[in-house]
């Protein structure tokens, strides 16, 4: 029976094909920017989750206290007040096995007669130290080499750097030269490309060599970097590591003008204002399907009038109440299912777009569309009951008339 | 002595139109036995189509009871009467009422729909009823590629399509040319003949009610002549 109303139904939309497709379009939008929204967020929430992952679990960061953090690399966004004596201090707390720290600074680049200005770190000139960084930051080289022991005038790059990211018009090869402030380094290492468009885009050079080039304190550092031991519970240290920090800086508690922070907190913080914004941009694109969902409906109730007589005449011919409901509500079911769909094949075909775009232009792979096969069915069924939830007056009003009258219509 | 089909006993309906109530039907009496081929007839405004509608289980009277088949009707619900329609009664209208964006066998199929017959065995029957009214050719033209005689026969092949034991035709000649009308009557004396159906027809021709076995006038809502055909 209900496949026999269901070809009724396909038949009358077909019948009015104009009305129907300018009804879809209310729902198709709707629907193509709520998957579009959801596929993007979720993609990107999964996105920096596999970077925090990079990172590992066992590591903690310390950096000076800042406004906002992810303008910039960990530690560039404001004056730093870190000292090598901080390592110390962290040295000492229990759990803790290897401890590095970095500088991270604005610098001047020059290549080819270009001039771009990005940001520098540094590499730790001591063998732990070099390794940690390493580890913490995932450097692999597409080509060459990371930097070594009693490197003085050498760099390796980020993997845009080299490639036209930075500098437009040519290539960076290795053994090529690089001018970092205005002095000469050779390019020995390029990174392969992560993603990430801060580590994409930054130069690396020796710890002494940089403080030497930007005449920066000797004990000055930006970041550090902290591997905990196997076991231990990195939220624990993390505790501990802020503890002895506030005592030999002597600060009370709440008033630290450091920042310590484990991956997972980073991933959560980040998350948090993912899901808001999601929300948010959701809850837009939902008002757009509740007007959809008026569409059908103002559809429906003209479909009603102007098939009074048909209703009439299925009446006459044994047609009971609950037939004319359910051929009706079925027919705005279809208007809101294939409107749906529509929106969904709409929606994936956006978020790739932007998927596509991000990465052309802006570097990065950050920007991932992410299609889970709840999110597909999950809108296919929230399009139709938008449709069948429309249809639902207008086709009590349908199936209420009374035959006589019904036939009676002109 | 032969079996009531459908009896009316003091069959009022009243409509409502602002402040002023109109008495369509002030107590008619009326039997129809099985097999019988009657013609009700009268002026306009006598109350004919009230009536039919009423034979028909499209309306329920304002007072007074109708039985259909010893079932007194005239207090059930909508849903009730739709159901009764659908298995008993057959109609074919004056303007032929066919759904216009199905073809002639998706029309004489829908009755069956809504009985619940799959859909091997609806097309199987419509096919053969198109046969019967010799539109075994035009099974797929649409209502407005028929003639009217054409339609009109599209509507008696539906109106056969749950084998009712009624058939009403509410003037089935009205919207035709008188050859193509005497056509359709033929039609209906061959079903009333051949397939022993219950004709109830409504008619202001004369000529046309001669067809009929009784003859009933109407005027002003009651019976005022009855008239019995001789053969």
């Amino acid at each position: 029976m209900i496949k026999d109303y269901l070809k009724v139904g396909i038949s009358n939309l077909f019948h009015r094909k104009l009305r129907s497709w300018l009804t879809m379009i209310g729902i198709f939008i709707g629907i193509a920017a709520v998957v579009g929204l959801i596929s993007l967020g979720q993609g990107m929430k999964e996105a920096i989750g596999n970077v925090f992952l990079n990172i590992g679990s066992d590591k903690i960061i310390v950096q000076a206290k800042s406004g906002l953090q992810f303008a910039g690399p960990p530690g560039s966004s404001s004056a730093s007040n870190l000292t090598t004596h901080d390592i110390d201090v962290i040295r000492r707390v229990k759990g803790v096995e290897e401890v590095g720290a970095r500088l991270i600074k604005p610098v001047k680049l020059e290549f080819n007669n270009e001039v771009k200005f990005y940001f520098a770190a540094s590499m730790p000139d001591d063998e732990e130290g070099r390794r940690l960084i390493t580890e913490v930051n995932r450097y692999e080289t597409e080509a060459g080499r990371l930097l070594k022991k009693n490197d003085k005038l050498k760099t390796f790059i980020g993997n845009n750097v080299a490639n036209k990211g930075v500098f437009k018009k040519k290539k960076i090869e290795l053994g090529n030269t690089l001018k970092i402030n205005e002095v000469e380094f050779e390019v020995v290492g390029i990174l392969k490309k992560t993603g990430n468009p801060q580590q994409d885009r930054i130069v690396i050079v020796p710890e002494d060599t940089l403080r030497e080039v930007l005449k920066i304190n000797k004990k000055k550092v930006d970041v550090i970097a902290v591997k905990v031991q196997k076991g231990v519970d990195v939220n624990n240290v993390a505790n501990d590591i802020e503890k002895a920090m506030r005592r030999d800086r002597d600060l009370e508690l709440g008033k630290e003008d450091f920042e310590i922070q484990t991956p997972q907190q980073i991933l959560a913080t980040l998350d948090n204002i993912l899901t808001i914004v999601q929300i948010v941009l959701v809850g837009i694109a939902a008002i757009s399907l509740l007007v959809g969902g008026i569409g059908i409906a103002n559809t429906m109730y003209t479909a009603v009038i102007e098939r009074t007589k048909e209703i009439g005449i299925m009446k006459s011919v044994g047609a009971q109440n609950k037939d004319i409901l359910l051929i009706f509500i079925i027919e705005s079911g279809l208007l809101g299912l294939v409107g749906g769909a529509i929106g969904i094949a709409l929606g994936i075909g956006l978020s790739k777009l932007v998927e596509f775009a991000a990465f052309k232009f802006l570097g990065t792979s950050l920007i991932k569309a992410f299609f889970p096969w709840y999110l597909i069915a999950g809108a296919l069924l929230f399009s139709f009951l938008v449709g069948t939830i429309s249809g639902l007056l207008p086709a009590k009003q349908a199936s209420s008339l009374k035959p006589v009258d019904a036939l009676r219509y002109e | 002595m032969k079996r009531s089909i459908i009896k009316l006993e003091n069959v009022w309906k009243t409509y409502k139109m602002g402040d002023v109530e109109v008495n369509a039907l002030q107590g008619l009496n009326l039997n129809i036995n099985e097999g019988e081929f009657v013609a009700i007839m009268g002026p306009s405004g006598s109350g004919k189509s009230t009536a039919v509608n009423m034979i028909g289980c499209l309306d329920v009277p304002t007072k007074g009871k109708i039985t259909l088949e010893q079932h007194d009707i005239s207090k059930l619900s909508e849903s009730e009467l739709a159901q009764i329609r659908g298995r008993k009664i057959g109609f074919i209208f004056q303007q032929f009422n066919l759904i216009p964006t199905m073809t002639a066998l998706e029309n004489v199929m829908l009755p069956m729909i809504f009985q619940g017959l799959n859909e091997e065995k609806r097309t199987e029957r419509a096919i053969k009823l198109l046969e019967l009214v010799e539109l075994g050719d035009r099974i797929n033209h649409k209502p407005t590629e028929l003639s009217g005689g054409q339609q009109q026969r599209v509507a008696i092949a539906r109106a056969l399509a749950n084998n009712p034991e009624v058939v009403i035709a509410d003037e089935p000649t009205g919207n035709l040319d008188s050859k193509t009308g005497t056509n359709v009557l033929d039609f209906l004396q061959k079903l009333h003949k051949k397939e022993n159906k219950t004709i109830v027809m409504v008619t202001h021709d004369a000529n046309l009610s001669r067809v009929a076995e009784r003859i009933e006038f109407l005027k002003d809502g009651i019976i005022v002549k009855s008239l019995d055909n001789e053969r």
